[in-house]
């Protein structure tokens, strides 16, 4: 055990240090890194000093190991438009993503599952057939496409709902959330409803594939002839087996609930961090671009590794290599 | 080794397997659906009452109408006009066009490169196969959608620069999937026999195993491309992906997306609209040729 864990980790930290090469050789190489650094009104004795300060005379090894120094210290300078640190800047902004993609994800278990589960006991009845069709179209369609119309629809014609931004915030802790306060809600249903979509989508599929696997297993039928209740059968020995695969596949998926919050945060204007990427872009604040990107890759490292870790505790099988290709 | 493991994935002859296609009426549906897209979109230039690229024709004075309009020359916008002035119809088949070819492309151009690799890794095994599925995996481990993101931010907007996006994050798929075929192809009775007529690896490969991988990579290529267009237009929507000059379906969109606001809906629906009709048709045609194909997905 400690030995498969030695060596995720040491992978973990091997795909990190390729990110960074990438992202540094990616900014450096590509873009012109003086103009990433300098704001747009600089003039020439302003553009020779700052090639003088970022190194650009010295090698180029030798400027990534300065560059991959200062993110060892987590100094990934300073956003232009805010002129305060980038790093500090995205936890500033990070618990409103939080918060969309947890919304977001509860809302793909308690609507998914009991459309999951009807449409895995009737597999042939037209709602169970409308579901699966929902389900697909879940998958398939853009999301962007999806909030624009929900926009439309229920902010525009309807009146009902806000379109854009977080409403009314409670500080809980030293951070801001908004699903504590009715206005809060009210601005956090569409986007969360969007950006839940595809999981939920995942959801009802893995469910009705699960029940339609655990439904005909033995201790279903001995649990039937031990004259327990439907209800019970359902809520206690069905559910328990099914939500094994769903949490797997919904802790992998997180990462990209977190990328897919680009999209959302953008069309609601939810002050995340997906938001503040895309206005970073808008105003070339790439400090703020940089730190963003090395920020994501190493959540995602993060994430992917304690899946691993976790699935390896679950399934011995993972961790002594016994794979069946 | 009995004999039906050696048979072929695929049974009967093309003509058989376009009957068996054409007997569902929403697989003859999405084809006509997608083959009249890629004929609107590639006669763009021929059909669209106006080029939308060019300024001459252009007049800001027609700037938000609503569908069905008349220009001050006379010309009726069918489906409106946009913020700019532009004819939307005209606006939507050049964008149709846009779209499809980076979809087609990318999605060509990472089949190629996948199957490649596939073969390869299939074909070599060892410490290559090893090697190879790795990076495979590595890829498959981080959301489509975060990798072009990442892509896009660091190369900037271009055609050119989606489409390499959008091969990075595709080739994966077909490599795997290649792998795993080719594998199960390569064990069978036609390959050993290939093998004892003394033929040379690369011609086993080329010409022995790839040909019976196809049905397989051209259900994988359908679903890809859907998926591919729909990524591009969510890149494009976010600003991300093709140049303003270049307006795909998924630019309109959010070009129409600052006057959906103010109730001017068309300038956004309509090409969200045909968006969708392109993704949906593109699925159900992939769904369609995974029944009759069956491969094992």
């Amino acid at each position: 055990m400690a030995e498969f864990i030695i060596k995720r980790v040491l992978q973990a930290l091997l795909v990190l240090l390729v990110m960074t090469v990438l992202v540094f050789f990616g900014v450096n190489v590509i873009g012109n890194p003086v103009y990433i650094f300098a704001s747009s009104e600089c003039d020439q004795a302003c553009l020779t000093k700052i090639i003088a300060d970022l190194g650009l005379d010295r090698p180029v090894w030798e400027q990534y190991l300065v560059f991959l120094g200062n993110l060892l210290q987590g100094d990934l300078g300073n956003s232009f438009t805010h002129g305060i640190p980038a790093l500090s800047l995205i936890f500033e902004r990070l618990p409103a993503t939080l918060e969309l993609a947890f919304a977001a994800l509860v809302l793909a278990l308690v609507i998914g599952l009991p459309l999951g589960m009807r449409a895995g006991l009737k597999p042939e009845a037209f709602s169970s057939r409308c579901i699966m069709a929902f389900s697909m179209i879940g998958f398939s369609l853009p999301v962007f496409w999806i909030g624009l119309i929900m926009i439309l629809v229920f902010s525009v014609q309807l009146g009902w709902m806000p379109s854009i931004g977080r409403g009314d915030t409670v500080e809980v802790f030293g951070t801001e959330f908004s699903f504590l306060t009715l206005n809060g809600l009210h601005h956090l249903a569409m986007p969360a409803f969007t950006l839940s979509l595809i999981m939920m989508a995942m959801v009802i599929r893995l469910t009705r594939a699960g029940m339609r696997e655990v439904l005909f297993a033995d201790y279903i039928k001995f649990a039937r002839a031990n004259g327990i209740r439907e209800r019970r059968i359902l809520s206690a020995h069905v559910m328990k087996n099914i939500l094994i695969p769903i949490v797997t596949v919904l802790g992998m998926e997180f990462g990209g609930v977190i990328a897919f919050a680009v999209v959302v945060e953008s069309i609601f204007s939810w002050p995340g961090v997906g938001k503040m990427l895309i206005d970073a872009i808008g105003v070339l604040d790439r400090p703020l671009i940089v730190a963003y990107l090395i920020f994501v890759v190493f959540m995602f490292v993060i994430l992917n590794l304690l899946v691993d870790i976790l699935y390896s505790i679950l399934d011995p099988r993972v961790r002594l290599g016994d794979s069946p290709t | 080794m009995s004999l039906t493991s050696s048979v072929p994935i695929v049974a009967g002859s093309p003509r058989d397997l376009a009957k068996r296609f054409m007997s569902v009426p929403s697989a003859v549906i999405a084809l006509a659906v997608f083959l009249g897209f890629c004929l609107l979109g590639f006669g763009a230039p021929l059909i669209a009452p106006q080029n939308p690229y060019d300024l001459r024709q252009v007049d800001i004075l027609d700037s938000l109408l609503p569908p069905g309009s008349q220009s001050f020359t006379g010309m009726t916008y069918w489906l409106g006009t946009d913020g700019q002035g532009r004819d939307m119809l005209s606006a939507m088949l050049y964008g149709i066009r846009i779209s499809l070819i980076v979809g087609l492309l990318s999605g060509f151009l990472a089949l190629i490169f996948g199957t490649m690799v596939g073969l390869v890794a299939a074909y070599r095994r060892g410490w290559v196969d090893t090697l190879l599925m790795r990076i495979v995996d590595l890829q498959l481990s981080f959301p489509t959608i975060l990798v072009a993101l990442i892509l896009l931010v660091i190369l900037g907007r271009g055609v050119d620069k989606i489409i390499f996006a959008l091969v990075v994050v595709q080739w994966a798929y077909f490599a795997r999937t290649v792998r795993g075929v080719a594998l199960v192809e390569g064990a069978r009775e036609y390959v050993d026999a290939a093998r004892g007529l003394r033929l040379g690896g690369l011609r086993i490969l080329l010409g022995h195993i790839l040909p019976n991988c196809l049905p397989t990579m051209l259900v994988v290529a359908t679903m890809q491309m859907a998926m591919a267009i729909s990524l591009e237009a969510t890149l494009s929507f976010l600003g991300l992906g093709l140049p303003p000059t270049r307006p795909s379906l998924g630019l309109l969109i959010a070009n129409g997306f600052d006057y959906l606001q103010s109730g001017r809906y068309w300038i956004s629906v309509l090409p969200g609209l045909v968006l969708l009709a392109i993704i949906i048709s593109a699925n159900v045609l992939g769904d369609r040729l995974r029944d009759v194909l069956n491969p094992r997905l």
